[in-house]
């Protein structure tokens, strides 16, 4: 992440918040017409547990909170930062102090100023193991002075390394530096909370008669398992140039039945698409469906441990059982929704990573099936060999289905490896691929934040999703180093070259984002690999 | 009969207090921790998770406390997954739902369904007879699950005529296709047993006597071979009940109307202890209400029934 | 279910006379009823398709066309010409081969879950029934304990306990459904307990348990095996059900509630064919098996003539 974009994007949104106000009936920048009917209704896959900023752990909670909190800095529709409550912000001594100054004009919902007590006091409950945040390990991620000793509680909460020099001044002490510290504060976690209204209503804070907020939108409703409601909110800061006035999320579970009532046109924005059918609704309803990278990696972990198939310890193995995926049919035959085939971990479009040139990656598939059935009569498995049977683990869903079937008959066809499927509602799973009760796991890991090392620090030896306890001291090293390196393009290349040499993991292919949404919505963020959007860059146009 | 009334919610106690112990014990053995995450959660926030929700206790200190809380405060506990609600929030979201459109389709099952059966009894051996009971089977034997997607395809996309889903505080045209849906599996078990019962009741010989008199056809029907006829449907309603409600599982999954099927379903995925436990003492009870009802009716309506 | 059977006590064949015994009776007008004897014939067919269906198909169940994958809407619908009978499923497998093995599934999981709640239900029933007393009161109360929990819901949490398999299916499902077969058993019983031949055998100083078993439970076998026919398709929803929301066998076995699922979920983009041949097969046995059901009642009940 480089360090003039930052500033190079709060300029521009400084200009922005000069333009004129809005004028009736056209959008200030584009002056495209807008429709009288400034809705917007999406589709969601599942109810969120919670929209407390420091409880939310998942992706459909997190939308709502960027509506109805806004963090210190937030995106514009490329990914990039841009000052949300914080105006700028810079670290006078190489990345290891940061210190934010705030707008002054920025406001709760109940009309009082936020302020940077209010991130204090949000970022210390989100850390204190007495709030039992899922998601504590985020701050410590952030390397905040002491987060990791008061996670474990082994520290008062109130020593967390993060202080308001005055009302609109943040200062934040990391243990080491850290250059993409300002992009993780786009994160739930690191967004402010009314100190006020959570101490009088506990964990009923939340619930819509209770709530205060700072962002643009405030929640109006919220029936659990039915639909959530947010509208416009006139404190905000920057009210008069949002332009959505409600929003509304519902519940639906059935991708098919999800789609169904896209087309009935009950609503403007539908994700995830049934797998397999974005080719055709692409022709259908060209100005409707989108594929857009989104920044999450698939793969299929490698039990390493000793209680695992004693084939998969055996390099040759691993690298036969990875050479005989075909990619190009998981991607273009099954999925067929613009993923991309993946030999690395990393995905391709991850903010200032390159993606290094993976040998094998570059064969024909033909060469490749070749190559692994040589490697396995060489290791001895397979035809002609000792039979090899692997347990697959995955967790339910219809395209995990589909990928684990297709890939089961890949190693089935071409080695004469018996696959034994086992499907598992996902809290049975993680259980099971944390006890590292399989052979090979169905896995997947989405970016935290935009950096490169979100994904690769997954294969050091501590890190807690690295199920298939793959270990490698060379890795660690490097992926240590990487976090004060000004340039750790070097390490992560040679990480991913050692995990191709050594094929810690299967990488299978990096994540796109189909879905449709209404023609005349306009302002999506096409362009964020993360696919956060929120609702107040959005608007909708006349017809 | 008050003795009886008495007697059987004195069982009532017991049975819930089982249900309690058995959904204790099947959580207990159930793999999966509610708490974890792919991410692993820190070894102290999990100790405070876990005394939080009361876990580090010895299992039956926790049937304790939590049929005390029950029964002394009605407080279900706290849902582990939704986490800005308690089981009692949760329970007066959805359970109204489910209960209106159960009720509504239990109420058309019944009346359909013995009508249906009825006619064709009345009419045996006609073509009125024979596309009743053709059309029974099928309905009853079209699993909801694809009826329901059918009926969002043909009234919502192509009719444009009722909203694919949602509840909107109950209003009718959110509740028609949960009710189809729901109701015609059981509308046709009713409306076969129905014919069956009726045909043999109208064979009977003091139907006869009453035909033989001379009565009119609708009069012996109405007045003495519908009640008779109605006892085994009568028994067939708890059962129905219970099928109801597991049913409106599927409903609230593919209707998104919020009732308690889809907390229940969701809940269990998530090893949402406190609203799994919620929810069946909650089904349990209701189903005990339900026999009883069912069983006083059946006296009241045939009184050599003694108890 | 009121059916009065047993007339012709089994214990106590004296005289080899030359009579109509109640079961030829019942076979005769078993056979008499047209919608019972076809419906019959077909699940007699349906079980052929189970059992030897696969020396038909094209590949088996679980193998992947590669050449396919991906072009199932336009290439795999069903064909003659290339074995693909019933098409393909979204897969590029062969429907026909994963239909048959659906069949094998879902037909054990009927059959065997009856045959569990069938064989617990009689032999509780009419312990309880015969023994009397105190112990009957004991055992049918915990019947009416059992009959009210939210048994779907106990199931759901038994296939994630244990894990997903078609032994636990078995159980769970078998499980559910034995209460209402031991009420029925008792129910005969208690009227069979004073019939001359159990009295005789109790004279005699036969085992109580060897009573229940050698000269009740005989007596009990039309009801028995009405109620089994109708079990065995009540089996078979809930298995449906249970697939429905993901909980069914593991792949690449499948049933015909996991296919009609599958099959419903992509019936809008042009591959129909993968819900309706699971379907057809699936309501075309559950009619078979009311039917028949309706006939053996028919047919064992001799006062409805």
């Amino acid at each position: 992440m480089k360090m003039k974009h930052f500033f190079a994007s709060s300029a521009t949104a400084l200009l922005l918040a000069a333009t004129p106000l809005l004028a009736a009936g056209t959008h200030p920048e584009t002056g495209e017409a807008l429709s009288d009917n400034q809705t917007f209704t999406y589709r969601m896959m599942d109810q969120f547990p919670t929209i407390d900023p420091a409880l939310n752990e998942e992706a459909e909670g997190h939308k709502v909170i960027r509506d109805i909190f806004e963090g210190l800095i937030i995106q514009d529709d490329q990914g990039n930062l841009i000052p949300g409550v914080a105006t700028e912000w810079s670290s006078p001594d190489g990345n290891k102090t940061w210190v934010f100054k705030l707008r002054p004009e920025a406001k709760w919902s109940n009309g009082e100023p936020v302020t940077a007590q209010d991130f204090v006091y949000a970022w210390r409950r989100a850390a204190d193991p007495d709030t039992a945040s899922p998601y504590s390990w985020y701050v410590e991620l952030s390397q905040i002075e002491n987060a990791g000793a008061i996670v474990a509680g082994d520290a008062d909460p109130e020593t967390l390394g993060v202080k308001a020099l005055d009302d609109h001044t943040l200062e934040v002490t990391l243990e080491t530096p850290l250059p993409y510290f300002p992009a993780m504060t786009t994160y739930a976690t690191f967004a402010p909370v009314p100190q006020k209204v959570v101490e009088e209503f506990g964990s009923e804070w939340t619930k819509p008669e209770n709530i205060v907020s700072n962002g643009a939108y405030k929640l109006t409703e919220l029936v659990p398992n039915e639909y959530n409601t947010r509208v416009k909110s006139d404190t905000y800061w920057n009210a008069d140039e949002t332009i959505i006035e409600t929003v509304t999320g519902i519940v639906i579970n059935d991708d098919n039945t999800a789609l169904t009532r896209y087309k009935a046109g009950e609503m403007d924005y539908d994700e995830p698409l049934p797998a397999g059918q974005y080719p055709a609704l692409l022709a259908e309803m060209p100005d409707q469906a989108h594929s857009v990278p989104r920044l999450c990696s698939y793969y299929y972990a490698i039990n390493f441990r000793d209680s695992a198939n004693p084939a998969l310890s055996d390099v040759r193995v691993r690298k036969a059982l990875s050479y005989a995926v075909d990619r190009d049919i998981i991607v273009d035959q099954v999925l067929k929704g613009g993923q991309t085939a993946a030999y690395n971990f990393a995905h391709e479009k991850t903010a200032g990573f390159e993606m290094p040139t993976i040998d094998y990656g570059t064969w024909t598939q033909a060469d490749r099936d070749a190559k692994a059935k040589e490697l396995m009569t060489e290791a001895g498995y397979g035809e002609g060999g000792e039979p090899l049977e692997l347990k697959l683990i995955y967790n339910t869903s219809e395209a995990h289905k589909a990928i684990a079937t297709v890939l089961a008959q890949m190693w089935k066809q071409k080695l004469g490896v018996n696959v034994t499927m086992e499907n598992m509602e996902w809290q049975t799973y993680l259980e099971v691929r944390k006890e590292g009760n399989f052979d090979v796991a169905r896995s997947a890991w989405c970016g935290d934040y935009n950096e490169a090392s979100t994904f690769l620090d997954l294969v050091t030896t501590t890190h807690g999703s690295n199920d298939g306890k793959y270990s490698n001291a060379r890795v660690d090293e490097l992926m240590a180093a990487s976090k004060t390196s000004m340039d750790p393009q070097a390490a992560y290349t040679e990480v991913e070259q050692i995990l191709a040499d050594e094929m810690a993991i299967i990488p299978i292919y990096h994540y796109s984002n189909a879905f449709l949404l209404s023609a005349d919505i306009k302002g999506w963020p096409y362009d964020n690999v993360e696919q956060n959007w929120y609702s107040k860059d959005l608007y909708r146009v006349a017809e | 009969m008050l003795n009886y009334t008495l007697r059987r919610i004195a069982i009532a106690i017991p049975t819930l207090l089982i249900l309690v112990a058995i959904t204790f014990l099947l959580m207990e053995a159930a793999p999966g921790s509610p708490f974890a995450t792919e991410r692993g959660v820190p070894a102290a926030v999990l100790a405070n998770l876990e005394a939080k929700y009361g876990l580090d206790r010895p299992l039956i200190q926790r049937m304790g406390i939590y049929i005390w809380n029950i029964v002394a405060h009605g407080d279900f506990g706290e849902s582990y997954r939704l986490k800005d609600r308690t089981v009692n929030d949760l329970i007066a979201q959805g359970f109204p739902v489910t209960l209106v459109y159960g009720g509504i389709a239990f109420v058309v099952a019944v009346v359909v369904g013995v009508s249906l059966g009825v006619t064709a009894a009345v009419r045996q051996n006609t073509r009125l007879d024979y596309a009743a009971v053709g059309i029974t089977i099928g309905a009853q034997v079209l699993p909801n699950f694809v009826m329901g997607p059918i009926l969002i395809l043909v009234f919502t996309l192509w009719l444009g005529w009722l909203p694919g889903g949602g509840w909107q505080g109950g209003q009718w045209q959110y509740i028609i296709m949960p009710v189809i849906a729901l109701s015609t599996s059981y509308m046709a078990s009713i409306a076969r047993i129905t014919r069956a019962s009726m045909l043999e009741t109208l064979n009977s010989n003091f139907i006869r006597t009453a035909r033989a008199k001379g009565l009119p056809m609708r009069r012996v029907v109405m007045y003495h071979a519908l009640k008779p006829a109605l006892m085994p449907v009568l028994s067939y309603l708890g059962p129905a009940f219970v099928g109801m409600i597991t049913g409106s599982v599927v409903v609230d999954l593919i209707f998104s109307t919020g009732g308690i099927g889809l907390f229940f379903v969701n809940a269990a995925l998530a090893r949402d202890y406190g609203l799994m436990l919620g929810l069946t003492v909650l089904l349990g009870a209701l189903t005990v209400v339900f026999n009883l009802v069912v069983d006083l009716l059946y006296a009241w309506i045939d009184p050599r029934i003694r108890y | 279910m009121a059916l009065a059977l047993g007339r012709k006590p089994i214990g106590l064949d004296i005289a080899p006379v030359a009579g109509r015994s109640l079961w030829q009776d019942a076979r005769t007008r078993f056979l008499r009823n047209r919608a019972a004897t076809a419906s019959l014939v077909v699940l007699v067919l349906v079980g052929l398709f189970a059992a030897f269906g696969q020396f038909l198909a094209a590949s088996p169940p679980d193998y992947v066309d590669f050449g396919l994958l991906g072009q199932v809407k336009e290439q795999g619908a069903p064909s003659l010409t290339n074995g693909h009978w019933f098409g393909l499923d979204e897969q590029a497998r062969d429907l026909y081969a994963r239909v048959v093995q659906g069949t094998r599934i879902s037909l054990m999981v009927g059959i065997v879950g009856a045959l569990v709640a069938v064989v617990v239900g009689t032999l509780y029933g009419a312990t309880s029934g015969y023994v009397g007393g105190r112990v009957d009161n004991v055992m049918m109360r915990i019947v009416d304990i059992l009959k009210s929990i939210p048994y779907m819901f106990v199931l759901i949490l038994l296939l994630m306990v244990f894990g997903r398999s078609i032994f636990m299916l078995f159980l769970g499902i078998g499980m559910i459904s034995w209460l209402d077969m031991a009420r029925i058993a008792r129910g005969q019983t208690l009227s069979l307990k004073n019939k001359e031949f159990v009295e005789a055998a109790v004279a005699t100083g036969v085992k109580p348990l060897t009573i229940i078993l050698r000269h009740i439970v005989p007596n009990l076998l039309g009801v028995v095996v009405v109620y089994a026919t109708i079990l065995v398709p009540e089996m078979i929803i809930y298995e449906s059900f249970v697939s429905f929301l993901g909980l069914g066998v593991q792949e690449p076995n499948t049933s015909w509630g996991a296919l009609i699922s599958d099959g419903t979920g992509t019936m809008q983009y042009g591959t129909i064919w993968q819900l309706l041949f699971p379907l057809f097969f699936f309501v075309v046995t559950l009619f078979a098996f009311f039917f028949v059901g309706d006939g053996l009642r028919d047919a064992l009940d001799p006062k409805d003539r």
